[in-house]
C-alpha cells in the first residue's frame, strides 16, 4: 500500500531567488519524513511542489514509479490526481461548511455513495476522537479541534501520501505535545508515505523516521533523526539541531589525535585534518567535576541555569565558553571552579572554510 | 490532456512538443484563461471606443465634406483639433467653457471639503449630540440624483429669464432674485458641492478614525494650541485622504451634466460637458469628441498630480492601526449649537428641495403660487389637455411606466453583469499577483476611472454607430446603455472584487484542488460562497448607482431606451417642469428603497461601494 517518492534535481525560482536548489531525495514506503530548516529554506515550497500547488522550474518527481512531474518533459499532474493529502498551517478549512461536508467534499468528487460516505465519516471522527462533531461550524471549535478535523478530512479519502506543513506551529505548547504523539500513532496505524515540514528541531527529532535538514533552498543532510544528531553534515546542521545548542570551538590541528583549543588541548581522532578547524561538542556529552581529574580541563563558572529535570552551565576559560548540561539539580554555583572531561568519541570535527564534517568518532 | 501526456511520453519528447505542452498548461490555469477572457473584454469595452475616438477626430467626417474644400471623407487631418484648440470658435467650444468647467469643479471642490471636512470632524472626533444620526443623513444627497438640488435651486430662485414665472423666493420676498444668484457659476458650485461633499465626509472621516489620538495629546502636552494641533498634526494626517476625495469630485464634477445644463443653460453658461452634448447634438461629432478627450486628459493629469503628491512617503494610513482611541473634543456650551446647526443644514439639503419639488408638482401652472392653482394634473392628470405638451399625468403615463421599467432593467443587467466582473477581475488579479498578466488587467479595469462620464458616453457613440468585429451596430439600443454602464463601472467592480478574493485565503481553495474538485467546483463550492456577501452589496450599491447616473447615458438614449433619469432633463428643456419634477420623486423613491435594502443587508455600506 505505502508508496515511495523520488524527488530529481528539483528547483523553483521565485523571481531571481532559487527557493529550492537542485534537490534530491528518495522517501521509502512507509516512512516519515520531516523537512526541517529555519523559516525561508525551501521547505514549504518543496512541499507544495510535490503537492503540484507549485510549478517547479527544473527536475523531476515521482511517486512510486509513476512520473507525476517532469520540467523536461513539460508534464504536470494536477494535485487532485497525485493520490496525496495535505494539512496546511492554518487548517483551511472551509469555513462554510459543517464538519461533516467538509470531509465528504473529496468523497462525493470520487463519486463515493451516500451510506459509505456516512460510514466514512463516522470511522475518520473515531480515528481523530471527534466523534459528534459532525454539525459544527469550523469557526465553533477551538484551534485543536479544527486541527483533528483537518486531519480528519485529509484521511478520509485514504491518500497514498500524507502532507503536512507545519500542522502543529498555531497550536500551544501543551497542546503540541499531545498532537505529536497522536500523530505519529497515526503514521504508525496507516503506514501511509509521509512529508512533514517544520521549523521546530524537537517536533523532528521526536517523531520522523528520516530528516531531511535544509537551508537556503539546498539539501543539507538527509538521515535518521539519531545520525542528524550525533553526526551532522556540517556546521549548519550541528548548531540548527539541539538544545541548548552545540558547542563549536574555533581550534589548530597540532598533531595526530591532538587539537588545541585558546589554552588546552582536546584528544581526539583527526583524520586527514590539518590548520584550522571547529570542535563541536553537545552539551550532555561533558561529565563535570568539582573535583580535579585526570585528562580533565579547569573552568570557572560564569552562571547556572536550573530547569528542574537537568542543569545548564555555563563555563568559561580565558576566551573559550562552553556550554554543559548535568541531569538533575546541580550543587555547583557561580564562580565555582569546575573540571570538565571531554568524551573523545562524542567530538566531532569540522573544516573551518568548508564547515564540512572531517571526521566523527566512527 | 492525459492521453495527449502518455503518447508524447512515448513518442521522444521533442522540443516544439513540449513547448506547445508548456503554452497549454499555462494556457489553461483558470487566473491565465480568466485574465485573457477578461482582457479581450475590457478591450473592446474600453480600449476600442477610445481609439475610435481619436480616429474620429483625426479624420474628415461627413460633414465636413460638404464644408471645406479639399476634404476627402475619412482621410486624415488635424482640421477638428486645429479649429477647436486656435480657431476662430475656439473661445466659445473650448475656452470658455473650459474656464467655467476648472471654476465650477474648483469651486464645488474647496465647498465640499469645507463642509465633508468638517461634518467629519464633528461626527468622529466632537463629543456633539446626535452623531450616529448625522453620520447617516450626511450621505443621503449623494445618493439623491446628482441633478435634484439644482431643479429644486430653480423651483426656488428661478426669475423671469426662463418660462417668465415667477420662483418660490420671488413670490414670499416679491423680489425677483438677480441671475448670478438664480443662474450660473454660484448655483452650479452650491449644488455640486452639496452632492459631492460626501466623499471628503467618508474619506476624511475614515483617515480620522483612523489616526491615534495619542498622537494629537502628545502635541497638547507639549502645550501647543488646539488650532495649532489641528493644522500641524491632524491635518498633515489626513492629507491623502483629503487629496483623494479632491480627485474624486473634481473629475466627478468636471463630467458631470444634469446640474450645469439646468442651472447654466438659461443664462449660456456653458461648460465642457454641456458643450460635448451641443456639439454632438447638432452633429459635430468630431468636435465634441475633441472636448471630451480634453476631459480625460485633464483628469488623467489630476490622478498623476494626486499620485506624485500623495506617493508612498506620505501615506500614513498604517499609523496607529492598533485601533482608534480617539478623544473626543469638548464643544462644552456649544454642542447643542453644533447639533441644531448641523440639523438645519440637513434640512435644506435634504427635507427642503424634496419639498419644493413634491409642492411645484401639485402647480397646475408653473410659478402661481394661489390655492386655487394646486391641482393632481401633473400625477393623474388626462391625456390631451393643454399641459405638458398633452402628456398625460405621470401615473397615467405608459411612457413614464416604460421608461420606468427601462430604468430598473438598465441598473439590474449592470449590477448583475458589475457583480459577475466583480467575481471574475477579482479572481483573475488576486491569484494572479505578481505576475504581469496580473497587473495588466488590473491597470487596464482601473482606465475607466479617469474618464469622465460625459466623455464616456461620446466615446460609446463613436464606437457603435458602425458593426464592430462580431458586434453589430448598437447605437440607439438597449444593450448599448448596459454596456456602456458595465464599462463605467468596471474600475469599482474590480476593486471591490480584489477585496473580497484577498479575504478568502489562498489555502481554501488549495485545500479543495488536493482534494480533487475541477475549477468549476472550486468556484461554485468555495470561491462564490465565501465571496457573496460583498459581491450582492456590491450588486445593489451598483444597481441605485445606474438608476440616477445621467452624465453617461445622456448622449445615448432614444426615445425607445428613455430611462427616468434622462426622462427627466427631456422634461426640463421641454418646459414641463411638473413632470421632470415628478420624475425625479419616482427617482428619489427608487433609490431610496435600494439604500434602504442595502442598508438591511449584512456588510452593505456607501463606503464598500466606493472601494475604501
Amino acid at each position: 500500500m505505502a508508496t515511495s517518492i523520488t524527488v530529481k534535481n528539483l528547483t523553483k525560482y521565485f523571481g531571481d531567488v532559487k527557493a529550492v536548489n537542485d534537490v534530491s531525495l528518495t522517501i521509502e514506503p512507509g516512512s516519515f519524513l520531516t523537512l526541517l530548516g529555519p523559516s525561508g529554506c525551501g521547505k514549504t515550497t518543496l512541499l507544495r511542489c510535490i503537492a503540484g500547488l507549485e510549478d517547479p522550474d527544473g527536475g523531476e518527481i515521482y511517486i512510486g514509479d509513476k512520473l507525476i512531474f517532469s520540467h523536461a518533459k513539460a508534464i504536470s499532474l494536477p494535485p487532485g490526481k497525485r493520490e496525496l493529502g495535505l494539512v496546511f498551517q492554518n487548517y483551511a478549512l472551509w469555513p462554510h461548511m459543517k464538519v461533516e461536508k467538509n470531509i465528504t467534499f473529496a468523497l462525493e468528487i470520487q463519486g463515493m455513495k451516500k451510506e459509505e460516505m456516512q460510514e466514512r465519516v463516522k470511522e475518520t471522527l473515531e480515528e481523530v476522537q471527534m466523534q459528534g462533531y459532525e454539525e459544527r461550524y469550523p469557526r465553533e471549535m477551538s484551534g485543536g479541534q479544527q486541527q483533528r478535523i483537518a486531519l480528519a478530512r485529509m484521511l478520509a479519502y485514504r491518500p497514498k501520501v500524507f502532507l503536512m506543513d507545519e500542522p502543529l506551529s498555531n497550536l500551544d505548547a501543551r497542546l503540541r505535545m499531545d498532537m505529536r504523539a497522536e500523530l505519529k500513532r497515526l503514521h504508525h496505524s496507516s503506514d501511509a508515505t509521509t512529508i512533514y515540514v517544520t521549523h521546530d528541531q524537537v517536533e523532528a527529532l521526536t517523531m520522523s523516521t528520516k530528516i531531511a535538514v535544509m537551508k537556503d533552498g539546498l539539501l543539507q543532510q538527509l538521515d535518521t533523526p539519531d545520525a542528524v544528531y550525533h553526526y551532522p553534515a556540517n556546521l549548519f546542521v550541528a548548531d540548527f539541531i539541539g538544545n541548548p545548542k552545540v558547542n563549536l570551538l574555533n581550534g589548530v590541528v597540532v598533531g595526530n589525535r591532538c587539537v588545541r583549543v585558546g589554552s588546552f588541548e582536546l584528544n581526539l581522532d583527526t583524520g586527514h585534518a590539518s590548520g584550522e578547524v571547529v570542535v563541536a561538542l553537545r552539551p550532555e556529552d561533558a561529565t563535570i567535576s568539582t573535583q580535579p581529574v585526570p585528562d580533565a580541563v579547569e573552568f570557572n563558572v560564569y552562571s547556572v541555569l536550573p530547569s528542574g529535570s537537568e542543569t545548564t552551565i555555563v563555563a568559561s576559560r580565558e576566551d573559550v565558553e562552553i556550554t554543559v548540561k548535568e541531569a538533575g539539580v546541580s550543587r555547583v554555583k557561580m564562580d565555582d571552579k569546575i573540571w570538565l572531561k571531554f568524551d573523545p568519541h562524542a567530538l566531532n570535527l569540522y573544516d573551518k572554510d568548508s564547515g564540512n564534517l572531517i571526521s566523527s568518532k566512527n | 490532456m492525459a492521453s495527449l501526456e502518455t503518447s508524447v511520453e512515448r513518442s521522444s519528447s521533442s522540443y516544439w512538443l513540449t513547448t506547445v505542452r508548456r503554452f497549454v498548461r499555462w494556457l489553461t490555469r483558470p487566473h491565465v484563461i480568466l485574465s485573457l477572457i477578461m482582457l479581450l473584454l475590457m478591450y473592446y469595452m474600453i480600449i476600442i471606443p477610445l481609439y475610435r475616438m481619436l480616429e474620429t477626430t483625426l479624420t474628415w467626417q461627413m460633414r465636413d465634406v460638404a464644408a471645406v474644400p479639399g476634404a476627402e471623407l475619412g482621410g486624415f487631418t488635424l482640421y477638428h483639433y486645429i479649429r477647436m484648440v486656435t480657431g476662430a470658435l475656439s473661445q466659445i467650444y473650448l475656452y470658455t467653457p473650459l474656464k467655467h468647467s476648472l471654476t465650477i469643479a474648483a469651486g464645488a471642490t474647496v465647498l465640499a471639503l469645507a463642509i465633508g471636512g468638517s461634518l467629519a470632524w464633528l461626527v468622529v472626533r466632537t463629543d456633539m449630540p446626535g452623531r450616529n444620526l448625522v453620520n447617516q443623513l450626511a450621505v443621503i444627497p449623494y445618493i439623491m440624483p446628482s441633478w435634484t438640488l439644482a431643479q429644486a435651486w430653480v423651483v426656488f430662485f428661478k426669475n423671469r429669464l426662463s418660462g417668465g414665472t415667477p420662483g418660490v423666493f420671488e413670490f414670499m420676498f416679491e423680489q425677483s432674485p438677480p441671475d448670478w444668484l438664480a443662474y450660473g457659476p454660484v448655483p452650479i458650485i452650491i449644488c455640486s458641492a452639496l452632492h459631492y461633499y460626501t466623499f471628503f465626509f467618508l474619506f476624511v472621516s475614515a483617515a480620522l478614525m483612523s489616526i491615534d489620538s495619542s498622537l494629537e495629546e502628545s502635541g497638547e502636552l507639549m502645550g501647543a494650541s488646539r488650532w495649532r494641533i489641528l493644522r500641524k498634526i491632524t491635518f498633515p494626517l489626513v492629507l491623502p485622504a483629503i487629496l483623494s476625495g479632491f480627485v474624486m469630485t473634481f473629475s466627478k464634477v468636471m463630467g458631470t451634466f444634469g446640474g450645469p445644463n439646468i442651472l447654466g443653460a438659461p443664462v449660456r453658461y456653458y461648460v465642457v460637458s454641456t458643450m460635448i452634448r451641443g456639439s454632438i447634438g447638432v452633429g459635430d461629432r468630431a468636435d465634441g469628441f475633441v472636448l471630451a478627450l480634453v476631459l480625460i486628459l485633464l483628469s488623467l493629469l489630476i490622478i498623476t498630480l494626486n499620485q506624485r503628491l500623495i506617493g508612498t512617503r506620505k501615506s500614513y494610513e498604517t499609523i496607529g492601526g492598533r485601533g482608534f482611541v480617539a478623544q473626543a473634543t469638548k464643544l462644552l456650551k456649544w454642542r447643542k449649537v453644533f447639533f441644531v446647526g448641523v440639523i438645519i443644514f440637513q434640512a435644506l439639503v435634504i427635507i427642503i428641495p424634496i419639498g419644493l419639488l413634491v409642492w411645484s408638482s401639485f402647480m397646475l401652472q408653473d410659478g402661481n403660487y394661489s390655492l386655487s392653482n394646486l391641482s393632481l394634473q401633473h400625477w393623474i392628470g388626462e391625456r390631451g389637455t393643454i399641459y405638458n405638451h398633452g402628456e398625460p399625468g405621470v401615473l397615467l403615463n405608459p411612457k413614464i411606466y416604460k421608461t420606468a421599467w427601462n430604468s430598473i432593467r438598465l441598473s439590474l443587467w449592470t449590477a448583475l453583469f458589475t457583480a459577475l466582473f466583480g467575481v471574475l477581475l477579482g479572481y483573475a488579479i488576486v491569484k494572479g499577483r505578481g505576475t504581469r498578466l496580473s497587473k495588466l488587467v488590473e491597470q487596464l479595469a482601473f482606465l475607466p476611472y479617469v474618464i469622465p462620464g460625459i466623455a464616456f458616453g461620446a466615446v460609446y457613440i463613436a464606437m457603435f454607430v458602425k458593426p464592430l468585429g462580431p458586434l453589430p451596430a448598437l447605437y440607439g439600443t438597449f444593450s448599448l446603455l448596459v454596456m456602456v454602464s458595465i464599462a463605467d463601472k468596471i474600475p469599482y467592480s474590480s476593486r471591490s472584487g480584489v477585496s473580497a478574493m484577498m479575504q478568502v485565503g489562498r489555502e481554501l481553495e488549495e485545500a479543495a484542488q488536493i482534494a480533487g474538485a475541477s475549477v468549476w467546483r472550486r468556484f461554485k463550492s468555495i470561491i462564490l460562497p465565501l465571496t457573496s456577501a460583498g459581491f450582492v452589496s456590491g450588486f445593489l450599491l451598483t444597481f441605485i448607482s445606474v438608476m440616477r447616473e445621467l452624465s453617461l447615458i445622456i448622449l445615448l438614449v432614444t426615445p425607445d431606451t428613455q430611462v427616468l433619469a434622462s426622462q427627466t432633463m427631456f422634461y426640463i428643456e421641454n418646459g414641463d417642469q411638473q413632470m421632470a419634477n415628478i420624475v425625479i420623486l419616482i427617482l428619489i423613491a427608487l433609490v431610496t428603497l435600494g439604500s434602504f435594502i442595502i442598508s438591511r443587508f449584512r456588510g452593505g455600506s456607501l463606503k464598500k461601494g466606493l472601494g475604501m
